[in-house]
């Protein structure tokens, strides 16, 4: 049977399954042989915060979603075109995402009365009607693959767990994906259990088969590479590329690097990675608590490391102190906030912009900190480096705002030479500053960056004592003078605020010059904005849009970018942080649009939001 | 990248060590000088910090360390001045956190002779919990624990090591809560090396630290002070000429454990108890073992001084040796570069599954 092959330059998939399925697995290996492929992508991990919730229910569904495309793409979409529902709870949990004429590809031999109950559903749905609206495929997924898998080494149970990869299988076929990615990771992934491997390997070929002969599918469809800018690619997360980012400004700073860290969702994959990574000479310490992690690293920073700690929210509250004393005693230090939905515990896996004001003003007395944020995943790697560059530089401690969306989220990324990345070396103080050329003077600053010196105990000569008492300028002895304190404040405030000397201007993307509305924003939201932005052009709409790395200090063209617009729409997934910080900056009515629902934004619904502005 | 250490100090320190054998020594002779300070001594007159100062200051050359290889680290309270009047490298840090700060440069910097100062309300209160972690995890620390049992620098609160029924200001009808005995907790976390001495016994103060200092790993030296403020005469019992010698339970290695009137031996069941000097054959008193590496016997001598200072022992508890976490630490690091070579950048980027693009 030859079957029809469409063309198609877009396409969304969202795997959907119980937390025991492997749907986290599947989505990756559909990604790895997308981005071999080369297709441009986009994905999105969508889990509960249990490890196992009761199989079968509602709070134990996961899923994983893909975008890719024959083009650049900026989000893992809106609205998934596929989904594939291993069990009634993941139907149920999704088909309400699902336009109208999706394709719904349902493992019937999950619908069983028993399991159908546990969701509310009286009868299957799949036999109903009432799923008429879309195109659905009732395929036994568990049991074809216990049958493909006869006559192997393997337990039931153990053939049953492999019907996540009969559906890749099938789905490799759907899209015409490479296979011997996944044949390979797979030989990789059980070389100590070759029957398992066998066994999956054939169940993802067993999939693949099911396509080509039954007649359920009637069409498969291809999506060209997408052309990308020429160069090496991988695919990478934002939590991944955020640790390479720190090996690699260790290695360009030839700074050791030592992460304090203590484990919390979803930063915990940094920690993990790096502590892979030994050979670079990095030290990852797991403390005993979140103040422990950034205190021994301050401590190592102190000893001339690299200091680094990664957390998330609920962590950086805890931290606070210590960056505090990190300003008062200006030491470089990177304090990574995977943020997270809150207050409190909030919701762990699911992802937010809401800790831009703690990691602002979240200290007592005033102590300015700079602030990065990255905007995509694989900016987390640039961002790392950014960061640590400012930390080395100024002698300060610098939060690194990524998230939720950004840490779980990938995206093919275009790999750098090491030789191109910036260069952070440092010169520590060796010899004497003061005039008398004996003594050492820890709080001279440099005139231009107004650093001061960083001498590492084992530097003869220069043994000196730091706290978090204030302390005299120049000196470092311990002062409680009126004016000496309020010399400090402003000082320890210029140093943060000259960085934006030291920074790109805000670049403006507004492409005939004569926009009326521009669009901001920070952090993960990109995409999303991005999208938004190109849709409504292609409606024929002017919009600018701008998009913040450094939220402190602010880029000095700022208050002239803004000021140069009749509106100003930033939309931010909190209250409203940044627009505060706008507002209160430069006096310009930034309009807010704001939604807290521990998800990214959908691009459909910020061009909604655009054109209602424009309107207005 | 080979530089794996900082600032061309090389250290690659493998197996367990002495505490000072990767420490870079001095070459010329030091004294008491080159360790003051500028800075002017600020604690009230007649505070027992002053005797602990001094003995520190005059300690210190004979360890024949390069000055600029010794850290002192300090949290909050009267006590943790003491950093700033030693002419080595000091971080006068906050509140509980000293414990941390020193183990993350404990552990970058094996090079370095790093020494807490801390005090009862720091290191037992609000950083218990770095406390009991950086003794059951074994950097090569010196913690100097400067046990007043009072809140000095906040003016005169009841302290985690206060006896029950203390009149303070925030405890006017008497304290309620039973008192840390930071020796047992010590050992109850595993550490290697626990030891008591008093601020006002030079000679004995300067012997443990000289024992600390030698030992590799994190060790707990807790030091009797006097409060002359707040808390006056905590201690003068074991002060008095009179009383000292019947109270004061030597705990010398491989000694028997006695003081002049009293004595302690295994009684029925096994259990450690204090009698009468004259009651017992010198035979039959306990000899001290500190490197007994069952705790449980230095426990139950940490227990003696109940009830309050009938019968105190002072001196080295336990010296056990067990590896150092930042040799262990140091130890991955270079099993890593020796099994998998030098990190490269480049490599590491290109590592996972790569495509071609034009
Ligand atoms: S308050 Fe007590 S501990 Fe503090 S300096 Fe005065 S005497 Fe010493």
């Amino acid at each position: 049977m030859t079957k029809q092959v469409q063309q198609l330059d877009r396409v969304i998939i969202r795997f959907a399954g119980d937390s025991g399925d492997g749907m986290q697995l599947t989505g990756d290996r559909f990604t790895a042989e997308t981005a071999q492929f080369g297709n441009d992508l986009s994905t999105l991990p969508n889990f509960p915060a249990e490890i196992r919730a009761p199989a079968g229910t509602l709070p134990g569904v996961s899923s994983f979603q893909l975008h890719f495309a024959d083009h650049d793409i900026l989000t893992p979409g809106d609205a998934p075109n596929v989904l594939v529902a291993m069990n009634p709870a993941a139907l149920k949990a999704n088909i309400g995402d699902l336009p109208r004429g999706a394709d719904v590809i349902v493992n019937t031999d999950e619908f069983t009365k028993r399991n159908l109950q546990k969701v509310g559903y009286a009868a299957s749905p799949v036999d109903d009607g009432s799923l008429g609206e879309w195109r659905v495929h009732a395929v036994p997924l568990t049991s074809l693959t216990v049958k493909a898998l006869e006559g192997f080494e393997v337990s039931k149970k153990d053939a049953e767990r492999s019907k996540n990869m009969f559906a890749l299988g099938l789905l490799s076929w759907l899209y015409h994906r490479p296979t011997e990615g996944t044949i390979k990771f797979l030989e990789r992934k059980f070389a100590k259990k070759p029957d398992i491997a066998k066994a999956n390997i054939a169940a993802f070929q067993a999939g693949w088969n099911y396509g080509e002969t039954t007649e359920s599918f009637s069409v498969s469809y291809e999506i060209k590479p997408a052309t990308l800018a020429p160069g090496l690619y991988r695919n990478i997360s934002g939590n991944q590329a955020l640790a390479y980012g720190l090996i690699a400004a260790s290695v360009r700073s030839r700074l050791p690097l030592f992460l304090g860290s203590y484990p919390i969702t979803p930063a915990s994959d940094i920690l993990h990675e790096l502590s892979k990574h030994k050979r670079f000479g990095i030290r990852t310490f797991q403390a005993e608590d979140e103040i422990a992690g950034v205190g021994a690293a301050l401590g190592a920073a102190f000893g001339g490391a690299l200091g680094v700690t990664t957390t998330s929210g609920p962590g950086v509250a805890l931290k606070a102190e210590t960056v505090g004393l990190a300003v008062a005693t200006e030491l470089p230090l990177l304090v990574v906030d995977v943020q997270r939905a809150g207050p409190s515990t909030g919701m762990p896996t699911k992802t937010e912009q809401t800790d831009l004001l703690m990691a602002m003003y979240g200290r007592n007395g005033e102590s300015p900190v700079p602030i990065v944020a990255p905007a995509t995943p694989s900016d987390c790697f640039h961002a790392a480096i950014e960061a640590a560059r400012l930390a080395v530089k100024y002698r300060t401690p610098v939060m690194l705002l990524s998230d939720g969306y950004l840490a779980n989220g990938s995206e093919p990324w275009r790999l750098p030479d090491a030789d191109d990345l910036p260069d952070l070396s440092v010169e520590f103080a060796v010899e004497p500053n003061g005039e008398d050329g004996e003594t050492y003077l820890p709080f001279k600053r440099d005139p231009q960056t107004l650093a001061r010196p960083w001498a590492v105990p084992g530097t003869p000569g220069l043994e000196h004592r730091i706290g978090g008492i204030e302390k005299a300028d120049g000196t470092g002895n311990i002062s409680y003078d009126p004016n000496n304190h309020d010399m400090m404040v402003r000082l320890r405030q210029a140093k943060i605020d000259g960085i934006a000397q030291d920074i790109p201007p805000l670049e403006v993307d507004d492409p005939d010059g004569d926009a009326r509305l521009l669009v901001l924003g920070w952090g993960s939201t990109y995409g999303p904005i991005a999208a938004a932005v190109r849709r409504v052009r292609r409606s024929g709409v002017k919009v600018a849009h701008a998009h913040f790395r450094h939220l402190n200090p602010l880029p000095a063209n700022t208050g002239e970018v803004l000021r140069a617009y009749d509106k100003v729409l930033l939309p931010e997934i909190n209250l409203g942080q940044l627009a505060l910080l706008l507002r209160a900056r430069f006096l310009v009515d930034v309009i807010s649009y704001n939604r807290v629902r521990g998800l990214p934004f959908k691009a459909e619904e910020l061009a909604g939001v655009i054109q209602d502005v424009i309107e207005q | 990248m080979s530089d794996i250490t900082t600032n061309g100090h090389i250290a690659h320190p493998v197996g367990v060590g002495t505490g000072l054998a990767l420490i870079p020594r001095a070459t010329e002779k030091q004294s008491l000088k080159d360790f003051k300070s500028d800075q002017e001594v600020r604690w009230c007159p007649g505070c027992g910090d002053y005797a602990i100062l001094a003995a520190v200051q005059s300690f210190l050359p004979e360890l024949g360390l390069k000055r600029e290889n010794i850290v002192f680290v300090s949290g909050i309270g009267c006590s943790s001045r003491f950093p700033y009047y030693l002419n080595t490298y000091g971080f006068h840090s906050i509140h509980g956190r000293a414990p941390a700060i020193a183990t993350g440069l404990a552990a970058s910097r094996p090079d370095l002779s790093v020494w807490v100062i801390t005090g009862d309300g720091d290191a037992l209160s609000i950083g218990g919990n770095h406390l009991i972690h950086a003794l059951r995890r074994n950097v090569n620390l010196n913690i100097l624990l400067f046990n007043n049992r009072i809140y000095g620098l906040t003016k005169g609160q009841y302290s985690p090591t206060s006896e029950v029924g203390k009149i303070t200001k925030s405890t006017p009808m008497g304290s309620l809560d039973k008192p840390f005995n930071p020796i047992s907790l010590a050992l109850g976390a595993e550490a290697g090396f626990v030891a008591r001495t008093l601020d006002s016994d030079r000679k004995h103060l300067q012997s443990v630290l000289r024992e600390a200092a030698a030992h590799r790993g994190t060790s707990l030296v807790e030091i009797y002070q006097n409060c002359n403020i707040f808390n006056d005469g905590a201690f003068d019992a074991l002060k008095d000429p009179g009383l000292r010698d019947d109270i004061t339970l030597r705990l010398e290695h491989g000694q028997p454990i006695a003081s002049a009137s009293k004595a302690v031996r295994r009684g029925a069941g096994g259990r450690i108890e204090v009698v009468d000097r004259a009651s017992v054959p010198e035979g039959e008193i306990l000899v001290h073992d500190a490197h007994d590496p069952d705790p449980s016997a230095a426990f139950a001598l940490s227990r003696l001084d109940e009830p309050a200072f009938e019968h105190v022992p002072i001196g080295i508890f336990r010296s056990v040796d067990r590896p150092a976490y930042d040799t262990l630490m140091s130890k991955q690091v270079h099993e890593a570069v020796s099994d998998q070579g030098a990190g490269d950048l480049d490599q590491l980027l290109r590592g996972g599954d790569t495509w071609r693009v034009g």
